[in-house]
């Protein structure tokens, strides 16, 4: 094969002699002018004839910085992120300087109401102080809305247990009473948690012929033909070769990341993931590092220095399909246009966008337009948009059987129990049927039209457009206890977030929207919300 | 105030050391902008930056037996059932019912409406059942373990665990990143001797925490731990106590309340109880138990407990009933107990295999008798054995362990677990086709 004579570049402007087309076999010396060249399959190594324009193109190409991403050609959007005004911020940290103040006030003193170590003189105490202080000052005051025990289906109505507390929220007692409230504060994006349906019935076919449980890990007698069923239709549902599935979500990441990474790979984490991604890789014994929330040029940043100090075995990105606390979308096609170009390997955690995304509800790939098999490893959960418990990891087959062979759960954590899988396995196909791909479009609009009325009524919310979680903010502590003890009032159940989960100054409200809420139900919050808008001063938004 | 608790801890010279790191950074700050890294990312570099795949070799698993290929009429003493309540007929029928009022998944973590009051019965009749003050429920065997042991320790803390623990309190330690230390299995004089080094060495100080790790009957080796001597021991040097009691609730006592009952040493002596619902109560989950002060805390740090969904409804009611029965018919527990002492006889006379476990463990553990063989060949050999008895109506499982990440790995073994429907027909059975099966296709 006849080939150009290059210096490592082509270069047109050649008139000499040397840039005759030459003959590649591996035998060639060719002697001209004196110099001896060793020409390879066209390729010339000798750098000081057949220059042009008078300078060494080849060596000051490879000094060159390595091309940066264009991009202008991908979507990057981070999702919204308005920031408050400058006195919202400042009277936030006053309050919770005042907070804190009281809080020193009271433990100084009155006696805390609670339970201390008996019998354990001399021993080192067991929790540090500025723990204690704040579970009880701080979190104490607000904790009447976390943990709130149910009595119903966790569906598109709930009833909640009522609770009263004589002193201050040190304890709880029932009244007795219970409410039914709308329930915007569990993952039921695609309404399937139903006490009645096929998926209830397939549930209880299963118990009747399995038993409540296997009793034993995937690797001895764990394994039943649903779990062969459910990781074939996973792999199908996903778009990719094979899955493995595992008995708890959490325990997904945390015990299938120390089987994947080892000590020589190089993480490069969202900041916002989540607590089992980062349990998973401490575990795993590998180098992370942080990149700004969705921040695509700072993970290029990121990347590149990493590849140039050129000691990592390989890097890989970890981030998350829809951040549940942010209400954010990553970026994916960017992403991946980055991995591609820089050689890097991408693992997606799909908790909440897989079922609830896409058009066809296949996750956050199908939202993107990727292709499924350009992301290295695809793990998601069961509990979320499958209304069941549990999680998988899909991708090549190698993969899979990598996860097999050195992750945790498949040779020390009991499988699945078979009634939940026998719900995710009659959710998938319900999913993939026309009535199923009616659901994932009744979750989009009930989507936008939530966000477009929040956006109307003036209220700040965080994220991107298509996403089910609607985090709005609220900033303090004294806000967002208050919301939700008034929403409750008013037939509305939601979550509200504060520290640790979100920085100490931004506590949010969060809505996680469903496709079993019906236009009326969700006119009916916003009604709500619009009541207490102005009383409790939610209208953050300047735009 | 957050200055006086920093005080109380640390003393006044860090106060001084902190106000000149503030004056510091304040000086370089005001000093000049940082600048943006310089981007060292060459063509060449990039070259030359050739990464290894995800996935750097090829690895051959071994398809595991499929549950529903086991008859219904072959004897199952490989799953950890030993109370045999996993078909139990008023068990199946009460989470059924549970399913048609609650649905399946409890979509939501306990601290997000993921609380049903399935799941707060539970916590209250296992407290009563433990005679402890307050049980938290996870929903995973392997989490509760591997939650609970980072809740409360440290990076600067202690922690002397035994060298046989089962995987998930290795991760438990390794997620803590505290200082560990093994003591030879069951060995009380070695765990003495290591107390004592580190007492003399001032690493046991009041300023520091310091746990002692033990199972009540180890997952890996079927031997009960000696409870009395460790409380002893734990009281000496100031320690605190996380008994794993998976195995032995439910298991053993008069009333299977656990090793505490069995031996007679009083709960509050063990600061924590760590129990499952996968073995006894056939179920999916696990549990803490302890006092108010300690339990509660896992309610905010415990990592599997709060960033996790709730164990499904239907499960926590199949963990009630589980209870109801165990609490109605303490006699199913002697039954058991029974059988694990006959089974330790007929063990004893296997040909060609040696045994590990206590009379009454509801584990055994069975290795090969010649132990000249590599590692690989025995798990061979064991697995050929596992088949030749499964095709002949006993089902057994091959203990798995990953070789490469256990901290201790053991030997190994077929890991036998007694049941409480076992009688003399099926242990005769199962020690007969374990000589017969080494003889077709064991070693030679």
């Amino acid at each position: 094969m006849a080939a150009a004579k290059v210096n490592g570049c082509v270069s047109l402007n050649e008139r000499s002699s040397a840039s005759e087309n030459i003959k590649c076999d591996n035998s060639d010396k060719n002697i001209e002018n004196g110099k001896v060249h060793h020409s390879l399959n066209g390729y010339e190594k000798s750098k000081l004839k057949h220059t042009s324009n008078g300078f060494n193109k080849m060596a000051t190409f490879d000094r060159e910085s390595a091309p940066w991403m264009d991009w202008s050609q991908h979507d990057i959007f981070p999702g919204s992120f308005e920031k408050c005004s400058l006195l919202t911020a400042a009277l936030t940290h006053f309050g919770l300087y005042i907070l804190m103040f009281l809080g020193f006030v009271n433990q100084l003193l009155f006696k805390p109401k609670v339970a201390t170590e008996r019998n354990r003189e001399g021993y080192a105490p067991l929790y540090n102080p500025f723990e204690q202080f704040y579970s009880r000052y701080v979190y104490r005051r607000v904790r009447h809305i976390f943990n709130r025990p149910i009595c119903s289906t966790p569906g598109a109505e709930v009833t909640l247990k009522e609770r009263y507390t004589d002193d201050y929220n040190w304890s709880f007692g029932f009244t007795g009473t219970e409410r039914r409230c709308i329930n915007l504060g569990s993952y039921n994006y695609l309404g399937f948690a139903a006490p009645e349906g096929a998926c209830a019935d397939a549930a209880a076919a299963a118990v009747r012929r399995y038993g409540l449980a296997h009793g034993s890990p995937r690797a001895e007698l764990g394994s039943s033909r649903l779990h062969r069923d459910l990781e074939r239709t996973t792999a199908d549902f996903l778009g990719v070769e094979s899955a493995v599935v595992f008995g708890m979500g959490f325990a997904t990441n945390a015990l299938g990341l120390p089987g994947l990474l080892g000590a020589g790979a190089l993480v490069l984490s969202d900041e916002n993931n989540h607590a089992s991604l980062i349990l998973g890789l401490r575990l795993a014994h590998v180098t992370v590092r942080v990149f700004r929330h969705n921040d695509v040029r700072h993970l290029e940043r990121l990347a590149r220095a990493a590849i140039a100090e050129a000691r990592w075995k390989k890097i890989v990105i970890v981030v998350e399909g829809v951040y549940s606390m942010e209400g954010s979308i990553v970026p994916l096609a960017a992403v991946v246009a980055l991995k591609k170009q820089l050689g890097l390997q991408l693992y997606l955690d799909e908790a909440h966008s897989v079922g609830a995304m896409g058009p066809r509800g296949r996750g956050v790939t199908d939202h993107c337009g990727v292709d499924p098999r350009d992301v290295d490893v695809l793990m998601g959960t069961f509990t979320k948009s499958f209304g069941a418990a549990g999680g998988y990891i899909a991708g090549s087959a190698e993969l899979v059987n990598c996860v097999r062979a050195q992750g945790h759960a498949h040779a020390y954590a009991h499988s699945m129990a078979p009634c939940v899988a026998a719900q995710v396995l009659a959710a998938m196909r319900a999913i993939t049927s026309p009535e199923g791909v009616a659901r994932v479009r009744r979750l989009r609009d009930n989507t936008h039209y939530f966000r477009q009325r929040l956006r109307d009524m003036g209220v700040l919310t965080f994220g991107h457009e298509d996403s089910p979680v609607v985090p709005m903010l609220v900033y303090t502590f004294s806000k967002m206890a208050a919301t939700v003890e008034r929403l409750t009032a008013r037939g509305v159940a939601t979550v509200g977030v504060g520290f640790p989960a979100t920085p100490l100054n931004k506590a949010r409200i969060r809505f996680c929207l469903s496709a079993a809420h019906t236009r009326e139900q969700l006119d009916e919050c916003l009604a709500a919300l619009e009541d207490i808008v102005d009383e409790v001063g939610l209208r953050y938004s300047r735009r | 105030m957050i200055l006086m608790d920093i005080y109380d801890t640390v003393s006044w010279w860090t106060l001084v050391i902190a106000v000149q790191v503030v004056i510091g950074s304040v000086y370089f700050l005001w000093q000049k902008k940082p600048k943006e890294p310089e981007d060292k990312l060459t063509n060449q570099k990039l070259r030359e930056w050739k990464p290894l795949p995800l996935v750097e070799r090829t690895f051959e698993v071994e398809e595991p037996i499929l549950i529903d290929n086991i008859g219904d009429n072959v004897l199952n003493v490989g799953a950890t059932s030993f109370l045999c309540l996993d078909k139990e007929p008023s068990i199946v029928e009460n989470s059924i019912k549970s399913l048609h009022k609650y649905g399946v998944g409890s979509c939501g973590p306990r601290g997000f409406y993921g609380t049903i009051d399935v799941h707060l019965e539970l916590e209250e009749r296992l407290a009563k059942f433990l005679q402890v003050e307050e049980t938290c429920v996870y929903s995973y065997g392997f989490s509760t373990v591997a939650s609970a042991i980072p809740a409360y320790a440290k990076k600067g803390d202690i922690i002397f665990a035994d060298e046989k623990v089962w995987f998930a309190i290795q991760k438990g330690i390794d997620a803590a990143r505290s200082t560990v230390r093994y003591f030879k299995h069951n060995d009380m004089n070695d765990l003495e001797r290591l107390l004592e080094e580190a007492a003399a060495k001032k690493e046991l100080n009041p300023k520091r925490r310091a746990f002692l790790i033990a199972e009540a009957i180890y997952f890996n080796s079927g031997k009960m731990c000696p409870l009395r001597k460790l409380v002893e021991l734990a009281r000496r040097f100031k320690l605190r106590i996380i008994l794993d009691e998976s195995l032995t609730i439910g298991v053993i006592g008069k009333h299977g309340r656990g090793l505490t009952e069995h031996l007679n040493v009083p709960r509050d002596e063990i600061d924590l109880i760590v129990g499952s619902l996968e073995h006894s109560f056939a179920t999916i989950g696990g549990f803490c138990a302890g006092t108010h002060f300690i339990v509660e805390h896992q309610r905010l740090s415990g990592l599997g407990y709060c960033f996790s969904a709730s164990l499904p409804p239907m499960l926590t009611q199949a963990a009630i009933s589980a209870l109801d029965i165990i609490e109605e018919k303490p006699a199913i527990i002697s039954e058991l107990d029974e059988n694990s002492k006959k089974l330790n006889k007929a063990l004893v006379n296997l040909k060609h295999y040696t045994f590990s476990g206590d009379e009454l463990s509801p584990v055994k553990h069975i290795y090969l008798k010649n132990s000249e063989l590599p590692d690989r060949l025995k798990n061979s050999y064991l697995r050929n054995i596992t088949n030749y008895c499964l095709e002949n109506g006993v089902a057994m499982a091959v203990a798995t362990y990953l070789r490469d990440t256990e901290v201790n790995c053991p030997e190994p073994s077929i890991r036998l677990a007694s049941t409480r429907k076992l009688n003399d027909t099926n242990i005769a059975q199962i020690c007969t086709l374990l000589d017969e099966a080494y003889e077709k296709v064991g070693p030679k």
